[in-house]
């Protein structure tokens, strides 16, 4: 028995460390989803194979608790899969990481510098009427507002 | 040979095999080109290695409550399998996942594009209602009129 389980725990940790380098590659989400259920599959033959070698009835319920969860997590990423452009399918590099959010924080001050367009009159807003750029400053009290909206 | 030793061979092949399915299972969803064929890679060791490995498993435990819950395991994974690799295929054909030069056939394509034919007619019109027979009830007032005879 020992040298089956031997034989077998050598097969199934091949088995899930190919997959996990599908799971790393693979240019989809739905592949990875793929690859991780193979991995969910292996890790149950692995805990089934420790149950036979030791004779050990008391970890079945993992095994029925790693058989729902996987189910639950493959059709989830299914359902939300979207296509997904090309450049989107790599890891991207420190480089380019930081030049994006060079480019956001940019626009975020050329929006904060720009005057706000559609200024209304002190009355309208004293109704209630609350514009999208005033949104953050609602705790602001009314009466400076319409001081210095003039 | 006692019945317990027979048990425990049969319960080593059973796992072998499982493990070799595992194993794969891993070298096909590596090699494999695109999204259909490695989900089929993948299913193998998800239902039969799975009955497989359970049931080597129950062979060796040998013990009621511990086998009914592994019945039960290959009952539910028996039932979501299919569920969720139908899912999975019809997410990766609506993403372009699916390389149309490796399908042998592509049902799906000329169903989702072609437009639904008109339902046809069951009954011929002017047949559905046959002749009046002597014996019939009388009509009454909520009666359909009946057709004119055909010709």
């Amino acid at each position: 028995m020992t040298a089956v389980v031997i034989v077998c725990g050598a097969l199934i940790a091949v088995g899930a460390v190919l997959a996990i380098v599908r799971a790393e590659l693979g240019p989809s989400m739905l592949d990875r989803t793929v690859a991780l259920d193979i991995v969910v599959t292996c890790l149950v033959t692995a805990v089934a194979l420790y149950a036979a070698q030791e004779r050990r009835a008391d970890v079945v319920p993992i095994l029925v608790a790693l058989s729902l969860v996987g189910f639950v997590g493959s059709v989830t990423i299914a359902r939300f899969a979207a296509v997904e452009p090309e450049d989107a399918r790599r890891l991207r590099t420190r480089e380019e990481v930081a030049a994006e959010e060079a480019a956001r924080l940019a626009a975020e001050l050329a929006l904060l510098d720009e005057p706000p367009a559609g200024e209304e009159g002190p009355e309208a807003r004293a109704e209630g009427e609350v514009d999208d750029e005033a949104v953050p400053l609602a705790d602001a009290p009314p009466a400076g507002e319409e001081g210095a909206a003039p | 040979m006692s019945w317990t030793a027979v048990a425990d061979v049969v319960s080593a092949v059973c796992l072998l095999a499982g493990a070799f399915l595992a194993f794969a299972a891993g070298v096909g969803v590596l090699r494999f080109p695109d999204l259909l064929s490695r989900m089929h890679a993948g299913t193998k060791p998800q239902t039969l290695g799975l009955i497989l490995v359970l049931a080597g498993l129950a062979l060796r435990l040998r013990s009621g409550s511990a086998v009914w819950s592994l019945a039960f395991v290959v009952l539910f994974q028996l039932l979501t399998a299919p569920a969720a690799a139908h899912l999975v295929g019809r997410a990766g054909y609506r993403t372009g996942q699916v390389r149309k030069d490796l399908l042998v056939a592509d049902e799906l394509t000329p169903e989702l594009t072609m437009p639904p034919e008109p339902p046809e007619p069951r009954v011929p019109p002017g047949r559905h209602r046959r002749p009046a027979w002597p014996g019939d009830r009388p009509a009454l007032p909520g009666d359909r009129p009946a057709p004119p005879p055909p010709d």
